[in-house]
Formats: C-alpha cells, structure tokens, sequence
C-alpha cells in the first residue's frame, strides 16, 4: 500500500496549557513495496507519526493517507477494522500486551478479531509461530512462563497473523541479544520480500536502516529533517550530528580512513570484505606520492 | 586494581526452582577491589541472575557466595547490600523521588546520613555524573540516560564497594548507552570504585579491565577484551558479536594485511595500517 503524508500535524492537548506539537507539517510519500526506515532522536515524534498509520490518532492538521484509506482531523475511514487489518504494528516491546492463557489463543486474537475462519486461523498461527522461529511444543504453553525473547516471539507472531500488508515495526529489536536482534530482523526481511509488504522501520540503529531499508526518513522536532536513499542520508556527518545522530560506523570508518589515506572512498553500502579488499590494494600499493 | 578480592563465588549453582533447569552452572569467578569487570552474554545466559545472587536478591542452591569476606546469606544481605549498589535496566522503574535531589537523596536518608553529610555527598554525586544542573527537575522532565545517571548518583550517594550496572543502558538510545559508558568510564577514573557492567553489547566491554563470558549457565571465558575480541567466530557461536572495527580487522587479515593487534577503535587500526602502509 502506498502511504502518503500530506503536510501532517499532529498537537497533543490541544487547546490546553500543556499543548506540544509532536508532528509538524510533515510530508512523506513512500510507494507500496518500500522498506522505510524513520530514525530520530528520542522525542522526534516518531512513535506518534506510526500511531498516525493505524488510525489510533487522526491528523491535527493535513491529511494522512494508506492505501485507499484517508485520515484527516475531521474524516477517518468507516471501515477502521478494514484498516488495521491491512497495517500491522509491532509497539516496543510488544511482550507486554501478551494477555491470554496459552500462545496459541494469543496469536489467535488478532485475527480472529478480524473475523478470519477457524481453519485458516488454525493455520496461521502455526505459520506465524514457525516464522518467528518457534516450535509447536510453545502452542499450548502459557506466554507468561517465557524468557523475554520469546515473548517478544510470540507477540510477533500474533500480528504477523492477522497477515498485513503494511508491517509497522518499533524497535522491535530493543533488548535482544546480537544474535536475537540478527535473527529478527533477517525474519522481517525476508518476510518484506516474500509477501511484498510495506515495511516501516523506527530504529535507533544506523547499521540495520543501511542493511535493510530501501528509503531512510529522519525526523527532528516533528519535522521532516532529511529523507533519501540510505548511501545519500548517512553520508552527512554534520548534518546527523546536528540533530544527535551519529553515522554508521562504517561511514565514520571511510571518513576517517579518508583523511589519514588521503583517498576518496565513497560510502556504497559496501560490505566489510568489500571494503578489507579496497584497504588490502591501498596498503599494498605502498605509498602513494 | 588491588589483589584484595571483593567479590567471589565459590561452585556457584542456581536454578529458580526445583523442577526448572538449571541458570546458573558451577560458576567460579572473583572480583578485586577497584577493577572493573564486565560480564557480558545472550539472553537468558545467567548474567543477571549473577547480579541478583551477588546482594542477596537470591540465594544459591549450591556453593558460595562471599562479598568483602561475608558470606551472602539471610543474616548478612542487610550489611551486603550496602556493600553492593545496583543500577537495573529500565530507567523508569527506579526512580523514588520526586526531583533528582529527592532521589539521591532517599537512599542516604534511609541510612540515617546527618544532614551536612548528606548535603556534601549530594554534590559530590551529582556532580560525578555530571547532573548537577539538575537539582530540583522532576524525573519525567529528564531523557533515559539522565535518569539512569541520577539512578547510579543514588547508589554511589551510600559508597558502595562494588556498583553493578545490569543492562543499565538497554532500554537508552544511542546517545543515551554513550552517555552512561561516559560518566562509567569517569567514574572509574575519579572515584576508585570497583564496577561490574553486564551488558551483551560487546561494544561496552572495551574499557573494562577483564571480561567474563557467559554462556548457558556457566563461565565460557575469562580474559581482556583484546583478547576477546580475535574469538570472533567462537562469540558469534554462542549469540554474541564483535564490533564493527574488530570485524573489519578480521578481514583485513584474509586479505594478507599481517594486523599486529587487535584493534578496539578506529585509532588503533587506522595506526597499524598506518605503519604496514609505510613499509610498503
């Protein structure tokens, strides 16, 4: 589905001493299929602009559309089911909305609020539970007696069940293990190319918006800060840093490299043999007059 | 560092209950006066159960555990504990006072500090942590590391002998997890204290003195994190990784670049380049 922002606002309290705008005319368009990064400083208001994508708020000002759906501060959808039916969020730390008896019923709750056939439920959660990289033998256990990581597993699988179209992802990563937070994001990848969804990540990290995303957004005060291809965006130290964000490591590697070398290699998403075989010619090169 | 041991665990065997696997293995391990240790491994490895059996939070099945030659056990956690402050994860959930001088002060209060003492070490706190503009705010006004930083005044308020962070920098951004590394790393510097960080960043074990690896239960490896840091494939077998720079050196070596030591940032690497570059 493609999402398009048409100069959003969004102000909570509203007419209120404590009113504070936590998006401010922001505009964004990305086509059906992208895989989209939103990375900003805490308080950039990108946890409000997702809530935007679902319908859990409307607009203050501008207009906000999904697909054929419209949000605007005096229009939302009729079908607001319809709509979040078709836009998955996985909120941080998902594990705590985990509420029912056994594993299966909780994955079982999204879908069947949506009004999805016994069998096809039935099927569902054994895709979704294989996807998130669990056994059947977690089925019938209660998601209380889980470590964290499963948890978080299992609130996965229960919106990856109700089969969106667009996945909205909040840091779902925050609080794994390396291995943990590789393992998940690979799932999503994966996931994004097979049933080509519309995937919008928020993270803090620059090392998985440049291994995943196709398109990076970042905000800053509820603004639009910067917006482009990954290679484009992280490229701008001092543009990142005025705003608090730091490069990718590999991009404050080249730029330090850069210097010292006095070569000019550029950032291309290259992977680190790529960039060892680029150094290896340097050094053996010997010295450069 | 000293060579007084401070912390030790003798045969150490945990689980959470009789019919539940076991956490914690036949653990061994000791920490000296002033040294700063970092445990560091995958969720659910025992690292934090390590914290919470260090203060009498929990008690082992089997072995021992001593704190300053005391043996933690019921009759002894109220004097370990003020030997062993902790800083936890979740920044919200441990904070009791209603400004960031409340806060600090709650625990000396509770220790029946005379009212100079108090005020002294107040400043000296704050000031460790560099929060000291931030006297009277109220905590929802501060970001996720602020308030992790007046969490670790709090505890350092009482002068611990060992300060523990567990995963104290999880739950913060970016900025946030450097800012805590930062007053850690000052505080190391300037207040002799012995520090125990349990992180799975391996990012966070650069500064520390020596590293305890663990992995399901039991302690996997003991060493510096330079050495740690050449086991690249071996950490990655048990869910852990190595930073960016460590694994760029790894492989620079496959392509015949004969990298002295292993670097721990940029610095470092750039240097050996350097000098293989001259050679040349």
């Amino acid at each position: 589905m493609d999402i398009t922002f048409e100069n959003v606002s969004y102000i909570y309290q509203q007419h209120s001493p404590f009113a504070h705008k936590a998006i401010d005319q922001l505009s964004f368009h990305v086509p059906s299929g992208t895989f989209l990064a939103i990375v900003g400083h805490t308080g950039s208001g990108k946890s409000t602009l997702i809530q935007h994508l679902n319908g859990l708020v409307q607009p203050t000002a501008g207009k906000v559309k999904i697909g054929d759906f419209q949000l605007t501060a005096d229009k939302k959808p009729k079908d607001m089911k319809q709509l979040r039916s078709n836009v998955g969020v996985v909120f941080q730390y998902p594990e705590h909305q985990l509420f029912e008896e056994t594993v299966a019923k909780d994955i079982s709750f999204g879908p069947k609020n949506f009004g999805v056939g016994d069998s096809e439920i039935q099927h569902r959660v054994r895709e979704a539970l294989q996807a998130v990289g669990l056994t059947e033998d977690y089925l019938e256990r209660s998601p209380f007696d889980l470590s964290g990581g499963q948890m978080r597993r299992v609130a996965i699988a229960g919106v990856l069940a109700t089969k969106p179209s667009v996945l909205v992802l909040d840091e779902p990563t925050a609080g794994l293990d390396p291995r943990g937070q590789k393992e998940m994001m690979n799932m999503f990848y994966k996931r994004h190319q097979a049933e080509k969804l519309t995937t919008i990540l928020v993270t803090h990290s620059m090392e998985d918006a440049v291994t995943y995303a196709d398109h990076v957004l970042i905000l800053n005060k509820g603004r639009k800060y910067m917006e482009g291809k990954p290679e484009e965006v992280f490229v701008q130290k001092e543009a990142l840093q005025k705003v608090q964000l730091d490069t990718p490591e590999v991009v404050t590697f080249l730029d330090r490299w850069n210097d010292k070398f006095n070569t000019d290699f550029r950032f291309t998403r290259q992977s680190e043999r790529e960039l060892a075989l680029a150094i290896a010619a340097v050094i053996k090169g010997g010295k450069r007059s | 560092m000293s060579n007084l041991k401070l912390v030790e665990f003798r045969n150490v065997s945990f689980r959470y209950g009789d019919e539940q696997p076991w956490v914690l293995k036949n653990c061994s391990f000791e920490i000296y006066e002033q040294e700063w240790v970092a445990i560091i491994g995958h969720n659910g490895s025992g690292k934090s159960t390590i914290a919470k059996l260090m203060n009498g939070l929990l008690f082992p099945q089997e072995g021992e555990i001593y704190v300053a030659g005391k043996k933690v056990q019921e009759e002894t956690i109220w004097d370990i504990r003020k030997d062993v402050g902790m800083v936890f994860q979740n920044p919200d959930n441990q904070f009791v006072g209603t400004t960031v001088q409340d806060d600090v002060a709650f625990g000396m209060e509770n220790r029946g500090f005379p009212r100079e003492e108090m005020l002294a070490r107040l400043d000296d706190v704050l000031q460790a942590v560099r929060m000291e503009d931030y006297r009277l705010t109220e905590p929802h006004r501060l970001s996720g590391g602020q308030k992790q930083r007046v969490a670790i005044a709090s505890v350092l308020a009482v002068s611990p002998k060992v300060l523990i962070l567990d995963e104290a920098t999880a739950m913060l951004d970016p900025r946030g997890r450097k800012d805590i590394m930062k007053t850690v790393t000052n505080l190391k510097v300037n207040k002799d204290v012995t520090l125990l960080t349990i992180t799975h960043d391996l990012q966070e074990i650069v500064q520390a003195d020596r590293v305890i690896v663990m992995n399901e239960g039991q302690v996997w490896e003991e060493s510096s994190p330079r050495a740690l840091f050449s086991k690249q494939d071996a950490l990655r077998a048990i869910g852990l990784d190595v930073p960016f720079i460590a694994s760029l050196a790894k492989a620079l070596k496959q392509y015949d670049i004969p990298i002295t030591k292993e670097p721990l940032n940029y610095e470092e690497l750039l240097e050996d380049l350097w000098i293989l570059h001259s050679k040349t």
